[in-house]
């Protein structure tokens, strides 16, 4: 107990060891905890080589002096298992330690301390820390681009009421959760549809894609209820000739003016902006990209080697090129390919392009997700006597769907991460909003508190779908 | 006959679908230019471009052909890509394996970076680095020197550059050395299966490799020397680096923000890979009287690898498709150079855009195929 055995802390001398060791490892916390809060040198009277290292190497000796094992202290047989369980542990600890404890009063000044909050122009972002006053101040342009202030209620309004309208599913009694499928399949995607194209854009509810648009959800709620038998029959004649009667037959040209709402503007997409477009396209892309991806992952595991071919082509062509080239192709090569009169919006066409895009990505991962399935699924399907969309519909589909939640969720991600790419084709979300908005005379010199501002709300969303997708990876494990 | 006809009529249907759409948008593009008086062809490829690039590997000015530019759009989307590619498989591999350290704060560091980095759009992060962090460097004359020769500056970084005397000699005596280390390698596998003998490649790989290069300066006459970059006043107020090699804060950025996206991609696929090897496989080759070194060289890596390799393929592809945002801080890479200016000044859309596509999708195809053959040399053959 007199001799301290200085080479090899054990549990004899633990007292001893203890009080030392710790003492050296506060030590060297507070010398590098006062130099960067308060900006004291507690060791500048050392050679500055030495004073520089100095926390490091008290830190260190102290570390090594309470790494006693099994000591019978609780908190100190944690620490050691989790931030010291050999020299090279401990010296990384130490950095991490020191690291964050530097980097903090210069973060902390910037964002808060420093920071100038108040009035809304810049003059009074004087101080070396962020101009929020900025973020304030275009505020609404980063939330709604370059949407008029008296018609902006118009964006919430219709948000709030798609999540009303997509959190039914959460309420909705036994009774009804066997047409949530149809409602969230057709009906929500419809009326969020004619919400953003009646409501925010104030524009006619008819327009010539009206009649596709309308043959097609009309044939597929009606073959809900038409006998297996003749489901093919129906989908191969039916819609078409919807399409056709109601071009050529009915006339919606009378009904345009009665689809407007009188009082409500209209909003041409170019005004359109900001982290509501972010959403819009994000939300639309997601509605067109899952079905044509699945109709693509379906058709490449086709026995119809013509199916196949075509379905492999289209998904290898649109994984081989970056979607900024894709853009490109739909803002200056797609208005060559349509007849001269045939105008199609920028917006349309940017989340065509990005939905087909994102659709082959999709396909890729339920094409994982079928082929993890046994063969047996497939079989005892078959043995029951199912047919191929029976089959895939209430037994393969649900299944691999499960399997594929965090592959989709990706892609997913991967979208909403890649909506400010929609640049190229000059609509402007938040991204876009920050660079026009930097380059304003009256604002110059802000870029930092503006990316920072985006990047936290990107952070969030991101964040907040990728634990949203665990959880739901969790809920809906099944073993096997 | 009505299976018959259940079988043909999809296909049918779905070709007749995909030549109608074809057939439709040729047609109304034929009709377009035929308005437009745009006639197609590929002929402009060899005509003089007259527009500038500011930074290219090859040789180029205004008088070169179309052809030319569409090479230094080429080779500079390349050099961010390997460049992007190196960084971010080194920081991608460290904070994979610190995501599994047992020490609590460098896990946690690790997982903090990987969510950080990926949940923000990458565009974002290339602005953030172009337009904000990089702007706040010192101007030229201001600019400090790091290590007295590498010079950080708001026109970017300015390192010293390399003066080779004979350097074909030096390149000649790695690439003998690499022969050598081959030759030992299969001459050591066979000894090791005729007599069980083992001979330290290893150690003998690593002394080739310098000794023989060393070698080459010693008595092959090969010298090198630095050029440092010396600041020079253009006029009062604006000064420039000369001499050295200078990497415009284009590159800077780019890479930068590629990597560090990238990296947390990597770093995860390197996670599930060796969490993948199960842990009775390193039991039983311990128990079997392997060393640890052994056991990572023969066991665990082999098995891992073949669970990281084909994600981190697919992530290297997407760093290389996404290098193609350096439109938007005007790096002149493929799609700036080609589907920006070029386009601009030829006005041939179908054309240019076809062919930055084409090259995407060569590109792309390529490596994917080499990865299906790796894939299917690695894989388990079982059964």
């Amino acid at each position: 107990m007199s001799k301290i055995n200085l080479l090899r802390p054990d549990k004899n001398n633990l007292n001893t060891f203890l009080y030392l060791g710790s003492f050296l490892f506060f030590i060297s916390v507070l010398d590098v905890f006062l130099n960067s809060f308060f900006n004291l040198n507690l060791t500048g009277f050392l050679p500055g080589f030495l004073s520089f290292l100095l926390p490091l190497i008290l830190g260190f000796i102290g570390l090594y002096f309470i790494r006693i094992e099994f000591s019978g202290i609780k908190q100190l047989d944690l620490l050691n298992k989790h931030i010291n369980t050999n020299n090279f542990n401990a010296v990384l600890s130490l950095l991490i330690i020191f690291v964050i404890i530097k980097s903090l009063p210069p973060i902390l000044s910037w964002f808060v301390i420093d920071a100038s909050f108040a009035g809304d122009t810049k003059d009074v972002c004087t101080g070396s820390g962020a101009c929020w006053t900025y973020i304030k101040v275009w505020m609404r342009r980063f939330m709604y681009g370059m949407y008029p202030n008296a018609e902006q209620w118009r964006i919430n309004l219709s948000f709030i009421a798609l999540v009303l309208m997509g959190s039914v599913g959460y309420f909705a009694t036994d009774r009804f959760k066997k047409y949530l499928t149809l409602y969230y399949v057709v009906i929500y995607p419809l009326i969020a549809f004619l919400f953003i194209f009646f409501f925010i854009s104030g524009g006619p509810v008819f327009f010539d894609f009206s009649y596709g648009i309308i043959a097609a959800i009309l044939s597929i709620i009606v073959g809900f209820f038409i006998p297996a038998k003749y489901k093919f029959y129906y989908f191969l004649i039916v819609p078409l000739a919807l399409y056709i009667t109601l071009k050529y037959f009915i006339f919606f040209e009378e009904y345009v003016e009665l689809g407007k709402l009188d009082g409500l503007n209209w909003v041409e997409t170019g005004a359109w902006g900001g982290l509501s477009l972010t959403f819009i396209i994000s939300f639309f892309c997601l509605i067109f990209c899952f079905p044509i991806g699945m109709a693509f992952a379906l058709g490449r595991r086709s026995n119809f080697p013509l199916i196949r071919y075509i379905s492999v082509g289209f998904i290898e062509f649109w994984r081989g090129v970056p979607l900024i080239t894709v853009l490109f192709m739909s803002a200056v090569m797609f208005p060559m390919f349509l007849p001269e009169d045939f105008f199609i919006d920028k917006l349309v066409r940017a989340i065509i392009a990005i939905s087909l895009f994102e659709a082959a990505y999709v396909a890729e991962v339920i094409r994982g997700g079928l082929q993890a399935l046994p063969r047996g699924q497939y079989e005892a399907a078959k043995s029951l006597g199912m047919g191929y969309w029976k089959m895939h519909i209430f037994v393969i589909l649900p299944q691999a769907l499960k399997l594929v939640i965090p592959g989709i969720a990706n892609t997913f991600l991967a979208l909403v991460k890649d909506t400010p790419l929609i640049f190229v084709v000059g609509l402007l979300e938040i991204v876009g909003m920050l660079n026009l908005a930097k380059t304003n005379p009256k604002w110059l010199g802000f870029a930092m508190e503006g990316y920072v501002f985006a990047a936290i709300i990107f952070w969030i969303i991101c964040y907040a779908m990728s634990k949203y997708s665990y959880n739901l990876e969790q809920k809906y494990k099944t073993d096997r | 006959m009505n299976f018959k006809l259940k079988d043909i009529v999809p296909q049918l249907i779905t070709v007749t679908a995909v030549v109608l759409v074809f057939g439709f948008f040729t047609y109304n593009a034929q009709i377009n230019m035929e308005n437009r008086g745009i006639d197609f062809g590929y002929g402009f490829l060899s005509q003089e471009s007259s527009f500038d690039v500011q930074f290219s590997l090859i040789e180029y000015d205004g008088s070169h052909s179309y052809f030319r530019a569409y090479l230094v759009g080429l080779l500079n989307t390349i050099l961010v890509s390997v460049i992007g590619i190196i960084i971010a498989t080194i920081l991608g591999v460290i904070v994979g394996v610190a995501r599994l350290s047992p020490n609590y704060l460098i896990n946690k560091f690790a997982a903090f970076y990987v969510e950080f980095f990926r949940n923000i759009p990458l565009l974002l992060q290339i602005f953030f680095w172009y337009f904000a962090a990089l702007r706040a460097l010192p101007l030229p004359q201001d600019a400090e020197a790091i290590f007295g020769v590498f010079f950080l500056t708001i026109k970017g970084l300015y390192v010293p550059a390399f003066i080779w005397q004979n350097f074909s000699v030096f390149f000649y005596s790695i690439v003998a050395a690499i022969i050598a280390i081959i030759v030992i390698r299969i001459y050591a596998k066979r000894v090791q299966e005729n007599q069980g003998k083992q001979i330290p490649v290893f150690l003998i790989s690593i002394g080739l490799i310098f000794i023989l290069p060393l070698l080459s300066f010693l008595i092959g006459g090969v010298g090198i020397s630095f050029e440092v970059p010396v600041l020079k006043q253009l006029a009062t107020t604006s000064f420039i680096y000369e001499g050295g090699v200078s990497l415009p804060p284009e590159l800077i950025a780019l890479t930068l923000s590629l990597s560090l996206y990238t990296a947390t991609f990597i770093a995860e696929c390197v996670r599930a890979g060796i969490q993948g090897v199960g842990k009775g496989q390193k039991e039983a080759a311990a128990s079997i009287g392997l060393t640890p070194n052994q056991v990572l060289k023969l066991v665990i890596m082999p098995q891992a690898l073949r669970i990281i390799i084909p994600p981190t393929t697919n992530q290297y592809l997407n760093l290389t498709k996404n290098s193609s945002l350096a439109a938007a801080i005007a790096y002149p890479d493929l799609v700036l150079v080609f589907a920006g200016t070029a386009l601009m000044q030829t006005g041939k859309a179908i054309e240019i855009v076809s062919i930055t596509m084409f090259t995407y999708l060569t590109l792309s195809i390529s490596i994917s195929l080499l990865m299906n053959w790796y894939n299917k040399k690695i894989a388990i053959q079982e059964k």
